[in-house]
């Protein structure tokens, strides 16, 4: 994969040097849109959308910060634009090119002014929580009818897990949503930057460690949907989309999503428009077709997760609008943390205890 | 002309290979920083002799002693290197049989068995790396056929583990350790074979005694084929192997992109590579030593 990406990124790099004006180059996440708006861009604008995927914000930063990487539109989250924009990897907005941007949620904008301060360099796609999924039969056959699924008892407890291990427990690779998770649990707060804390939220992952399968931000969906595991922690669409994937395949498997209720993360995912972008006119064009109302709704109806758009809520489908996994009461709300950006020195602890707990060593 | 045509090796390992071996010694003399490219100083050519020089005066090798401070880097070059070893050999097990029956076979279907091992490379390597997925999976095709048989009544867990990466690689690599033991093989003197049971060898002591010291320049090349890359490899072990699955390659891709550490991630890098020639460049002296004192 690191082959043919580099590969990728060195004939696009080739090709921006003759960048045509009607060309745009979208790096979005990975089961994350709904094709069809991806012609209908094409077919409004007359531009010729070129359209790649990642699974890690780790990845998309690593292409930022090397810069030109030949990229109109990216989709870093925010904890991740914060630090991106402070690199210089952004160009400020031309809102003037953007009047779909009146569609915007204030809600939303509020909470993503942390990160990008006065919403200057982004506007948001989607945003939803980190939480757990399971597969229900599995798991109450498991652990009895009061299995505690809304709750991280169920991944950090070790006395559930080790049960859970003979059906098969996924946990994202994204050590800054996984830490967090493991310092609530143990009643701290999720952002500290204290390391000892830090490290006692290791020791609770270090316990359940033998007992997950594999650490993976992406192949959870279908692993779900397949009834090849019976637990996830993951983030809230894909695990609702792994759920209607098993619909579809009508094969048995019930999947269910809860946010903890001991307090989750809330993530956003901002769009934003790279320093050195081949076609910034065309990347305004297409994050103005984005906030469109009719197309926001129908992108998140796609793939289960709610937008930071107001005036696409009455487009939405009442098993997305209605569903409070993926528009949380907003009593919920309340409950829901969203992460900060690690400094350097902090950042290193991080990795390297996610190291220990995804290795042993 | 003659100078010219033997030029032409060089002048390709030097751009493809001494050019970026300075880039990435450099990048691995320098500090992290946030900007683009994350790491200072950069080489500010404009500004002159003052620019090289404050370059310069820059660089210290606190990455390469902040390698030694953490037992995580060794762990994991060790951890590469067992890796390496057991597939290496594996494959050499598996591959030498093929080889040699490939030799074996009648003329006119050796070129057919040549296409045979070369056919899966017109196929994505990441391809087939993902179809062993879905053989190896829990609910995968071997347990269903091995529970359908009666062999095992619990399907077995294959994948995410490191027998997952071993199968990967020796499936993935077993084409080189084929070739070259083919090709030495091939060019056998049958009748060494016929003279040794004239002189009352058994077969199996001509196997020994004849068949394997001359296959052993395609046997020595092909493990070189397999081990130089399965040490460094990433794709495999990160597709079919657990989270435990611990290589350099690994923590290359975390100092790279989670700590986006790029000073570190190249030394880990040039210790690498080091680990890797050091032992190749003795090997090939000992080789050339042997040589001269046969002859």
């Amino acid at each position: 994969m690191k082959i043919k990406l580099a590969t990728m990124t060195a004939v696009i790099a080739l090709c921006a040097s003759a960048a045509v004006a009607d060309e745009v180059r979208v790096y979005n996440w990975s089961d994350y849109i709904d094709e069809a708006l991806l012609e209908k861009f094409e077919a409004e604008t007359g531009i010729e959308l070129i359209y790649d995927v990642f699974d890690s914000n780790e990845v998309l930063e690593t292409k930022m910060l090397a810069g030109g990487s030949g990229y109109d539109v990216v989709v870093p989250t925010g904890d991740f634009l914060q630090r991106q924009i402070s690199a210089g990897a952004f160009q400020a907005l031309d809102f003037d090119q953007l009047p779909n941007s009146a569609n915007l949620w204030d809600l939303i904008k509020d909470r993503t002014e942390q990160y990008d301060p006065d919403n200057a360099y982004s506007v948001n796609y989607m945003w939803g929580t980190t939480g757990i999924g399971v597969n229900v039969a599995k798991v109450t056959e498991i652990l009895g009818e009061d299995a505690p699924i809304d709750s991280l008892e169920l991944i950090f407890n070790p006395a559930n897990i080790e049960k859970l291990a003979q059906c098969g427990v996924y946990m994202l690779d994204a050590p800054t949503e996984v830490i967090p998770a493991a310092l609530t649990y143990i009643g701290e707060d999720p952002n500290t930057f204290d390391v000892d804390l830090i490290n006692k939220a290791g020791d609770v992952l270090l316990a359940v460690r033998p007992h997950i399968l594999k650490f993976h931000s992406s192949e959870y969906i279908n692993a779900l949907a397949n009834g090849d595991i019976c637990v996830a922690f993951g983030w809230s669409g894909d695990i609702l989309q792994a759920r209607d994937r098993a619909d579809e395949a009508e094969n048995g498997v019930e999947i269910a999503y809860n946010a903890p209720k001991e307090g989750a993360l809330m993530w956003f995912d901002q769009m934003a428009i790279p320093v050195d972008a081949p076609n910034p006119e065309a990347a305004h064009m297409f994050l103005n077709f984005i906030m469109d109302a009719q197309n926001m709704a129908a992108a998140s109806n796609y793939v289960y997760y709610a937008n930071g758009n107001k005036a696409s809520q009455p487009f939405l489908e009442e098993d997305v609008i209605g569903d409070p996994a993926i528009y949380p009461s907003d009593e919920t709300l309340e409950k829901l943390y969203t992460p900060v950006a690690y400094p350097p020195k902090v950042q290193r602890v991080i990795t390297r205890l996610w190291t220990k707990v995804k290795s042993g060593t | 002309m003659k100078r010219l045509l033997i030029g032409v090796p060089f002048v390709w390992l030097f751009v493809l290979f001494l050019v970026p071996f300075g880039i990435v010694l450099k990048i691995s003399l320098s500090d992290i920083d946030l900007a683009i490219p994350p790491y200072t100083p950069t080489l500010e050519v404009s500004d002159g002799w003052a620019g090289v020089a404050a370059f310069f005066s820059a660089l210290d090798l606190e990455n390469y002693i902040f390698l030694t401070s953490d037992d995580l880097y060794w762990k994991a070059y060790l951890s590469s290197l067992q890796i390496a070893s057991i597939s290496t050999f594996l494959t050499l097990l598996v591959g030498f049989p093929i080889a040699y029956a490939m030799a074996r076979a009648a003329e006119e279907w050796r070129p057919a068995l040549l296409m045979l091992v070369i056919l899966p490379f017109w196929t994505s390597f990441l391809i087939r790396v993902y179809a062993w997925i879905g053989i190896l999976s829990t609910e995968g095709f071997l347990n269903q056929f091995l529970l359908w048989t009666g062999v095992i009544s619990e399907p077995l867990t294959i994948l995410n583990t490191n027998t997952a990466v071993y199968i990967g690689i020796v499936y993935t690599y077993l084409p080189f350790m084929i070739l070259p033991i083919y090709a030495t093989l091939e060019k056998m003197d049958a009748s060494l074979l016929e003279a040794a049971e004239d002189l009352g060898c058994s077969r199996m002591q001509a196997f020994w005694l004849i068949t394997l010291p001359l296959a052993r320049p395609g046997v020595v090349a092909g493990c070189f084929l397999v081990f130089i890359p399965t040490l460094g490899e990433f794709v495999i072990p990160s597709l079919l192997g657990g989270s435990d699955t611990l290589m350099i390659g690994k923590v290359l891709w975390e100092e790279f992109f989670n700590n986006r550490d790029w000073p570190v991630a190249s030394a880990v890098a040039i210790i690498l590579l080091l680990i890797l020639i050091i032992p190749i460049i003795l090997f090939q002296r000992n080789q050339q030593i042997n040589k001269e004192a046969q002859q």
